[in-house]
């Protein structure tokens, strides 16, 4: 489950409009309903936005846990946008669309171009 | 037998079921009565600065170093790296503890600007971190500092409140020893983020106050379930040996009451206190400027540096090298000490730093090396910049524990204070010291002249008399005061009064020696006279038998003549008175 991995074969449209790949990490512990939640969320909303753009590595912690403190994490599930830099978090089960999409800028507008 | 019944006694009072993890900060485990609750949470809390990440530094570092106990910071506010080099300065190596398995550092930077909350979450990462780490080097005891910036940083208070209390309890049931350390909060909250609610066994509170430019550090245990504990508030020091928290009290008065006597270096003083100061004891000596403070109080140093032994000289007022050459000028010489490496002076302006820190320094210098004899020059000088309706409380408190930290060391020490006699704050002060010699300039026909008092000596039968307080080109020399008719004299009047007797008496003599001589001479002069007069009696007397023999030769003759007559013209006997009948 700590491997990365493809979440398709990287030729979808370029919905986000920039056509540069797509760098996220969820990070989990086990199976908890939770988390199970969050990678669901997050692979429809990878999948409807950025179909072919993306990779999304799955960490879990408690197999891993020096790669919390490595990466940072004090929390699960949290996405982390390693790229398009600047990096993102986002953490929560993902419940919420809109606020993932905000929060991880997934969905690119013109007017969302320049990052924070 | 005694003894058992004390000790249980002290026992009962600290809570006898509680177990403890000392902190090996001296005084706070004094106060608490040996540590933090073992296995529970404690929670230190206070504004910026206030010292709290140190205390819990030197919570692990003393149990890492001191008893065995291995632990885990984990730190929200600053990178591991700036954390061992902020400690550093105190002697803390982290990265040594570090790599000798002692000490495991994790740190984490919480930004809310790159963190968004969407749902639900959990903290499962921090409790697995924690975990491997607390494993990994077996600890017994966790620090988290400020884990209260996890508030806000989520989004969700809500559940980082439920999670956190959640990693309370399972630290306590991990059975590590656990300091939280909170910002303090605004209004009566202990904590901005009310973290105190999870913390049900001790809470402390570190402050940080500045009052007339001086800072103090103060530290109270606001709370300790199931323990007695001091109530008060500590000042407490940073120190380049950790933290030290200093209960005012902090000796319980147990001193080692010594009875051998150590000279002044002045003789006839040791004679006013019964043959000297009792080793371990506390002279002060109070007296308005130039009454001659520091000289006695440089006697003493170089009473014991003759001796053979430590002395400490710490000088409030003046530099080293004026004292050293004004007390040259009256014939102590202490600079040979100084380069034998048997005086040490320090010298600092006590507003230079805080008054925490100067104590702090000052007890390093107590500890540094043993000295026997400690000199504190113009204690008084603490109390500049400092409104006088302050000064007695700050002052007295910082003088109060020096003494604690010179009699807890068996140091025989010479506090000098300026002050007019007996004003409110020398008598508060004076009430610490066990001999209190009072110097007083009398100013009388144009001169200023020292007069020193015993005005108590504990435990001597010490001298009542006054005496004139005299700085000789060899040294301080205490002299009779004259007591006369016209009251207490000294110096010049003394010396005048002296003279103006001894001429008095010198007439005197004179005087009756004139009367002897001329009591003589008339003496003379009468028995010669008694002489004269004598003869010129005796000649008289024989005139006067002269006179009679030739009365009675007259006599008979003219009876004589008168018979002759008679019996020539035949006359009948001659009635009386010679008449014709």
């Amino acid at each position: 489950m700590s491997e990365p991995h493809t979440a398709n074969d990287g030729t979808g449209a370029d919905t986000a409009g920039t056509g540069e790949q797509w760098d996220l990490v969820l990070y989990v512990t086990d199976r908890s309903p939770k988390c199970l939640r969050a990678i669901e969320n997050l692979r429809r909303a990878c999948e409807k936005d950025l179909a072919g753009l993306y990779t999304i590595e799955i960490v879990d912690l408690l197999e891993n846990p020096r790669r919390a403190a490595d990466d940072q994490i004090l929390a699960v599930p949290t996405v982390v946008r390693r790229l398009p830099a600047p990096i993102r978090k986002v953490v929560g089960d993902l419940s919420d669309g809109d606020r993932l999409l905000v929060g991880l800028q997934l969905r690119r507008s013109p007017s969302q171009r320049d990052d924070r | 037998m005694d003894n058992t019944v004390l000790t249980s006694f002290t026992d009962g009072a600290l809570g006898p079921d509680l177990e403890k993890a000392p902190t090996g900060i001296p005084g706070l485990d004094q106060i608490t009565g040996g540590g933090l609750p073992l296995g529970r949470v404690t929670l230190v809390a206070g504004g910026a600065g206030a010292g709290k990440t140190l205390l819990g530094l030197n919570f692990l570092v003393a149990g890492a170093r001191q008893y065995g106990d291995p632990g885990v910071l984990m730190t929200f506010e600053e990178s591991a790296a700036k954390v061992a080099l902020n400690v550093r300065s105190l002697g803390f190596d982290l990265d040594e503890l570090q790599r000798s398995g002692l000490l495991a550092v994790l740190a984490f930077r919480v930004d809310p600007s790159e963190m968004v909350a969407v749902g639900e979450f959990d903290f499962e990462p921090l409790f697995a971190i924690l975990d491997d780490a607390i494993r990994r080097v077996g600890a017994k005891r966790v620090v988290l500092d400020t884990i209260e910036v996890l508030f806000g940083a989520f989004g969700d208070d809500t559940i980082v409140r439920s999670e956190l209390s959640r990693l309370m309890r399972w630290l306590e049931e991990r059975g590590v020893t656990v300091v939280l350390t909170g910002e303090r909060g605004n209004g009566s909250a202990l904590t901005r983020h009310g973290i105190e609610e999870y913390v049900t066994d001790c809470v402390i509170v570190l402050d940080h106050r500045v009052s007339a430019e001086i800072s103090t550090r103060r530290l109270r245990v606001v709370k300790y379930r199931g323990s007695a504990h001091g109530t008060n508030e500590y000042p407490f020091l940073i120190s380049a040996r950790g933290v030290t928290v200093l209960p005012i009290t902090s000796v319980a008065l147990n001193y080692e009451a010594s009875e051998e006597r150590i000279s002044t270096g002045i003789p006839r003083l040791d004679h006013m206190l019964g043959g000297g100061m009792f080793r371990g004891s506390t002279l002060m000596v109070s007296g308005t400027a130039g009454t001659g403070k520091t000289s006695l109080g440089a006697h003493m140093v170089n009473a014991a540096c003759a001796r053979g032994e430590q002395a400490l000289m710490v000088l409030l007022e003046e530099s080293p090298e004026q004292v050293l050459r004004n007390m040259r000028s009256i014939g102590l010489d202490l600079r040979p000490w100084v380069e034998a490496g048997l005086l040490r002076i320090w010298a600092a302006r006590p507003s230079a730093y805080g008054l925490e820190t100067h104590l702090a320094i000052f007890a390093e210098l107590i500890e540094e090396k043993t000295s026997s004899v400690a000199v504190i020059d113009g204690i008084a000088s603490l109390s500049n910049g400092i409104p006088s309706t302050e000064v007695n409380t700050e002052v007295i408190s910082i003088v109060a524990r020096k003494i604690d930290l010179l009699k807890s060391r068996g140091i025989t020490s010479v506090i000098t204070a300026i002050g007019q006699g007996e004003e409110v704050s020398t008598v508060a002060m004076s009430s610490m010291a066990d001999t209190w010699l009072l110097l007083r300039n009398v100013e009388a026909n144009g001169e200023r002249n020292r007069l020193l008092f015993v005005l108590k000596s504990r435990g001597t039968a010490h001298s009542n008399q006054m005496r004139e307080f005299v700085l000789t080109d060899h040294g301080v020399e205490l002299v009779d005061v004259y007591v006369g008719a016209a009251g207490v004299l000294a110096g010049s009047a003394r010396v005048t009064q002296q003279a103006a007797e001894r001429d008095e008496e010198l007439r005197i003599a004179e005087e009756l020696a004139r009367r002897r001589r001329e009591l003589h001479r008339s003496v003379i002069e009468r028995e010669a006279h008694l002489v004269a007069v004598q003869d010129q009696l005796d000649a008289e007397q024989t005139e006067i038998k002269r006179i009679d023999l030739r009365e009675g030769h007259l006599v008979a003759d003219i009876e004589a003549d008168r018979s002759t007559m008679a019996a020539r013209r035949w006359a009948d006997a001659v009635p009386h008175n010679g008449e014709p009948l």
